[in-house]
């Protein structure tokens, strides 16, 4: 009995000292190897009186349990131990900073950006999108917009020209974008509802002006459209662009070769600390000009004025960027400096819809 | 167009404020760019009396002044000016008053120890002239405590309308009148000219001398001349409307003619009799001749100016400007008075190449009202008359005042169809009538006859303009415009547009930033990037740099990337997507989609990082941005090819050239060529690509959505890696093709996993490691059918390119 209780005591405090699982594998073997001192007593089981072995069989098998048990605890203890160490010796420093990913450091330019915010919109009221070439003739540019040969709004026009051809027409650079109305009303029928996002040019370089710049024209053509859809429209398109539930809007009449009648848009804001808020304020700004298809317009492109009626407007898509998103100058628009990219420009995956909000 | 309060009130009789009055003109477009009304913002300015004026204890150049406002006690006021003395009136602000011409707001204020509560004025400091010599030195009547504004009356708002050039009739401050009389803003006065019977012919004729078809280019000439006339400088009152409008007074002659100009909107020219030769000749200009104008600049002519001609040559510019040799001057005795009518274009473009703008020339090009040709002469002669006295003589007239009459037939119900604004035809009738419309006949559709001063009216829609414009376009209610079909809305992007915006978004994914750079470019820029067509230069460029329209995107990029490495950031990666022209026609018109990316600026990382990086960009860098847009787009790889070397612009070794077969190129990229970086001054490592999305094909039109039915094979990929020793001007893009051909059925992917040469590889050689993946799809493959595979592929890629596997 005693002999028992000793060996247990003895083997159990030296598998609780091993250091490490060398040790208690050494262990393991001097008491239950096939001459350790455990299975040592369990061969002596077959020799004795089975009253003998009634006795000492649960005592040497409850030894046996035992140190078979602290063993395999003192082996999960220490490879726990090791695998701490490991993990210890394992660490890094998170505090690294990472490389910025591509798909951040893009950028899209706000006029990319407002194009397609105003493609969204005009979408969900019907309208296509039309686009029509840089270079244009003459007529189409002037003359078939009911600009006579020789007015005065010709020359406020400021227009760039190619060199002439064999016949002495010279092409020119489009100084507006109605061009492509004329272009949309010769090859399809109405009713005709598009928008003409595209460059425009005019030879004038200053604070303010550049000489290439971007316009959006809308046109609507059918036999109802009148200025109060035109009106419905334009605020409509407003209060979706600028993201406000309210604008309040001015129709000032004015004059545009291409339409009779004609008005200039203001839209009212609060200029308070540089930042230009719309819906509020005694402010007046000027947004763009629209106005009914001139009868002349119509019948140039064979559309006959008493059957067939709609509108047209047209605004500097740099223009409504610069209110909404509030880049104070023009010119750096198209300078590509990063650092203004960077800035105004937009992330990869700011896409705007009229789904998610056109901003997010 | 400017004009004063009280001057449009000789046209108007209203009780409008001046609020009102630019609220209304704005209101129907007449746009009001600016008010100045030095009655308000010189209000606190007040004539006052100086009791004393003491030299200042501590400071030669200043006097103390005792100052009596009119008000209170006297304040006192430390002044500065030489002119400072006892007993003189000058003009006086009180502290809180702001300083115009010194952007300053007066405080109390101590000048060198003695107390000073105000500033006695200088007429600069008040703006109204240069004159900065002295304060304001007032004549001993003027009374103390007078607004100085109203007692100098200065006190008479300008305001100025931004004309639209349909407009002539509001060139005159009459026709304003007219307009706001119609808004309802009151009653216009004046409308009638008495006509003037003169004494006696007049002694100098006019012949129209024009070629037949000519004619046009002076329909009417009138001319009246008044004998012993006192010409002096016009009274007070002419002088300071046309001086608040920007008008210098010459002499009341002259003066008479500018005011008729403003007030009328009618110019007219005035010879002085006595230099002027025989008879007067209106022709075309002979080529060459000369003249010396108002200007004191001496023109020379061609035919296109038309002119007006005495015996000794041309004596004035027609609807332009008059010639000095027979100006008025205060000897001037015996005046020519010439009302004429010219035409507008001929007008137009005859200043626009003399480069002469005058307020004759802005309202001839825009149309002067014909039938005022002779009241208009009436008018100005009852005013030299009045003004200089004199003997008027009958008036002739050569040619004849054209007829202007004209008839729109107009239903009422253009106003509601065009505006959506229900106005009752008798708003819309008193609206046309009190602009000068007349109306005839009555019911539904009725007879307008515009005025004869409204050369813009053609149609219908013109009457609109003028109902709506007055009845105020706000009553216009917004009216929502109905779906063309109750439907959901269709997609509405054209192909190209699509790939517009999916090329944007995929080039800024790869971490490129969006630039837009100007259409037009240097010519040299232009050639050395293919363009450089005569056809594509324009005529009258803003800058020499800015002069051709580009045929590619990259100069505009390149030269963007050397801005902001010139700014320190030279690790910067740019895109573009827009158009490029390779001729003037629609057709030579394409969008492009371009990247550069210069420094290190990579699309896995920019610059030094501690992770490794910091390597330049190269060759691959531009391809692999070339390859993911076209991935983005959905363009199928496999007819692609990549062909060595690109067009000029790259290095002929580090380029590639992206097609469908040789006829259908649609792109390159590489390495930007050297002599190009040093052409443009760029400095590298830049490297580039360019894709004409117009040239990309197609979709495949398909009759479903459904894509194609996907197998999954039951058994495990195997992938097996060779290393061959090639040539070193094999293709890797050959060995994976004729890899991937030995077998097609089996292998489905070669991957090029190293590519070596030095040590261990002879000279002019390389070794080329390819990974082979292959798929069986009926059964699992034994070892002896993958050696064979394997067997196939070295002997393929070995034929065509004489490669072996590597030992």
């Amino acid at each position: 009995m005693t002999d028992l209780k000793e060996l247990e005591r003895d083997l159990i405090s030296q598998v609780e000292t091993a250091g490490d699982e060398a040790a208690v594998e050494s262990v393991r073997v001097s008491a239950l190897g096939k001459k350790g001192s455990v299975s040592e007593l369990l061969k002596t089981l077959g020799a004795m009186t089975p009253e003998e072995r009634k006795e000492r069989g649960p005592l040497i098998n409850g030894l046996r349990d035992r140190v078979q048990g602290a063993i395999a605890a003192r082996k999960e203890v220490l490879a726990e131990a090791a695998l701490d160490a490991r993990l210890a010796a394992e660490r890094v420093d998170v505090t690294l900073p990472v490389q910025e990913g591509p798909e951040t450091r893009g950028r899209i330019h706000p006029i990319s950006q407002v194009i397609e915010e105003l493609s969204a919109i005009f979408a969900d009221m019907g309208f296509s999108v039309a686009d029509g070439p840089d270079i244009e003739t003459d007529y189409l540019n002037f003359t078939a917009l009911n600009f006579p040969e020789g007015h005065p709004a010709r020359e406020m026009h400021d227009t760039f020209f190619l060199a002439p051809d064999e016949k002495g027409e010279r092409k020119v650079l489009r100084t507006h974008t109605s061009p492509v109305q004329i272009r949309t009303m010769m090859s399809q029928k109405p009713p005709i509802r598009v928008v003409i996002p595209g460059r425009t040019y005019r030879h004038d370089s200053d604070q303010t002006h550049t000489p290439m710049f971007h316009q959006v024209e809308g046109l609507v053509i059918d036999k109802q459209a009148n200025i109060a859809h035109m009106k419905w429209v334009l605020e409509e398109f407003c209060k979706a662009f600028f993201e406000v539930d309210q604008v309040k809007m001015r129709f000032r009449p004015s004059f545009f070769p291409f339409t009779e009648p004609s008005a200039e848009v203001d839209i009212q804001c609060s200029r308070k600390g540089g930042e230009i808020r719309f819906g509020e304020g005694e402010d007046w700004l000027e947004i763009l000009g629209c106005g009914m298809v001139h009868p002349n317009v119509l019948r140039n492109c064979g559309l006959d004025p008493d059957e067939y009626q709609g509108f047209a407007w047209g605004m500097g898509i740099d223009r409504i960027a610069m209110l909404k998103y509030g880049m104070p100058d023009l010119r750096p628009f198209f300078e590509a400096d990063v650092r203004w990219l960077n800035h105004y420009g937009f992330r990869p995956l700011d896409i705007p819809s009229l789904v998610s909000g056109l901003t997010s | 167009m400017k004009f004063t309060l009280s001057w449009l009130k000789d046209h108007l009789d209203t009780s409008a404020s001046l609020d009102e009055i630019v609220e209304t003109l704005t209101r129907i477009g007449l746009e009001v760019e600016g008010v100045e009304d030095k009655a308000k913002s010189l209000a606190p300015y007040k004539v006052a009396y100086v009791i004393s004026a003491e030299q200042h204890p501590n400071a030669d150049r200043l006097r103390v002044c005792m100052v009596d406002t009119g008000e209170g006690a006297p304040i006192q006021v430390v002044c500065g000016a030489p002119n400072a003395r006892t007993g003189m009136k000058s003009v006086f602000a009180p502290p809180g008053t702001y300083i115009p011409g010194k952007n300053i707001t007066l405080g109390v204020g101590t000048i060198r120890g003695v107390e000073s509560a105000g500033m006695l004025c200088s007429a600069a400091e008040l703006e109204i002239s240069d004159d900065h010599d002295g304060i304001i030195d007032l004549p001993a009547d003027a009374p103390v405590g007078q607004a100085y504004a109203a007692y100098a009356r200065l006190d008479d708002p300008v305001i100025e309308i931004n004309l639209t050039p349909n407009r002539p009739d509001c060139t005159s401050i009459h026709g304003i009148a007219r307009d706001l009389a119609a808004a309802g803003l009151g009653t216009l006065k004046g409308d009638a000219v008495p006509p003037v019977s003169g004494k006696g012919a007049s002694p100098v004729s006019v012949t129209l001398d024009f070629a037949p078809g000519d004619e046009k280019l002076c329909p009417a000439f009138a001319l009246r001349l008044v004998r012993g006339v006192k010409n002096g400088p016009s009274p007070e009152w002419m002088q300071r409307r046309l001086l608040s409008i920007g008008l210098r007074p010459i002499n009341a002659l002259v003066d008479i003619t500018n005011y008729m100009t403003f007030d009328r909107g009618r110019p007219l020219h005035v010879f002085d009799a006595k230099k002027v030769k025989g008879n007067l000749t209106v022709r075309r200009a002979k080529d060459g001749e000369e003249v010396l104008a108002l200007d004191g600049r001496t023109y020379r002519l061609d035919p296109g100016n038309v002119v007006i001609a005495d015996e000794d040559g041309v004596e004035s510019i027609a609807g332009i400007m008059g010639g000095e040799h027979s100006g008025c001057d205060e000897n001037t005795t015996d005046v020519l008075i010439e009302s004429a009518l010219w035409d507008p274009l001929n007008i137009a473009q005859s200043g626009r190449r003399l480069g002469i703008i005058t307020d004759a020339r802005y309202r001839f090009e825009r149309g002067v009202d014909p039938a005022f040709t002779v009241p208009g002469l009436d008018l100005a002669t009852k005013m030299v008359m009045d003004l200089c006295g004199g003997e008027a003589s009958e008036a002739i007239v050569a040619g004849q005042v054209p007829e202007t009459r004209r008839v729109i037939a107009f239903p009422w119900s253009e106003v509601p169809r065009l505006s959506g604004l229900d106005v009752q035809p008798m708003e819309s009738k008193q609206i046309l009538e009190k602009l000068g419309f007349r109306i005839e006949g009555e019911g539904k559709s009725i007879s307008v006859i515009p005025p004869s001063w409204r050369p813009d009216i053609e149609g219908k829609a013109d009457l609109v303009e003028e109902v709506i414009r007055i009845a105020g376009v706000d009553r216009i209610a917004p009216q929502p415009m109905p779906r063309l079909e109750a439907a959901v809305a269709k997609p509405i992007l054209t192909l190209i547009q699509k790939r517009t915006v999916l090329a944007r978004r995929g080039l800024a994914v790869r971490g490129l930033v969006e630039a837009v750079t100007w259409s037009f470019i240097a010519k040299s820029e232009a050639e050395l990037f293919g363009g450089g067509d005569g056809r594509l230069a324009l005529a009258n460029p803003i800058a020499a740099d800015l002069s051709d329209m580009r045929p590619s995107l990259l100069p505009g990029l390149m030269k963007a990337a050397q801005r902001n490495a010139d700014r320190g950031f030279g690790d910067v990666a740019l895109f573009e997507v827009g158009q490029t022209f390779a001729s003037d026609e629609p057709e030579g018109q394409a969008i492009k989609a371009a990247a550069v990316r210069r420094g290190t600026a990579r699309a896995e990382g920019v610059g030094r990082h501690w992770n490794g990086g910091a390597s330049s960009v190269d060759v691959f860098d531009a391809k692999a941005d070339a390859m993911s847009l076209l991935a983005t787009l959905g363009i199928p790889a496999g007819g692609l090819q990549v062909v060595a070397g690109g067009p000029s612009w790259f290095h002929p070794g580090r380029s590639g050239t992206l097609q469908f077969g040789p006829k259908n190129v649609v792109g390159a990229f590489g390495e930007v060529h050297p002599k190009i970086l040093k052409a443009l001054d760029l400095k590298g490592p830049l490297v580039a690509f360019e894709i004409n999305l117009n040239a990309l094909p197609p979709p495949k039109a398909k009759p479903t959505k459904m894509k194609a039915k996907l197998t999954l094979p039951d058994f495990q990929p195997i992938s097996r890696d060779f290393a061959f020793v090639v040539g070193r001007d094999v293709a890797a893009g050959d060995i994976v093709k004729f890899a991937q051909g030995a077998e097609r059925q089996l292998i489905t992917g070669v991957n090029v996993f190293d590519v070596y040469e030095g040590p261990g590889i002879d000279e002019g050689k390389k070794s080329v490691a390819i990974a082979v993946t292959l798929q069986p799809t009926e059964k699992t493959l034994t070892d002896a059918e993958i050696e064979a595979v394997s067997a196939k592929i070295v002997a393929e890629v070995g034929k065509k390119t004489g490669a072996v596997l590597r030992s």
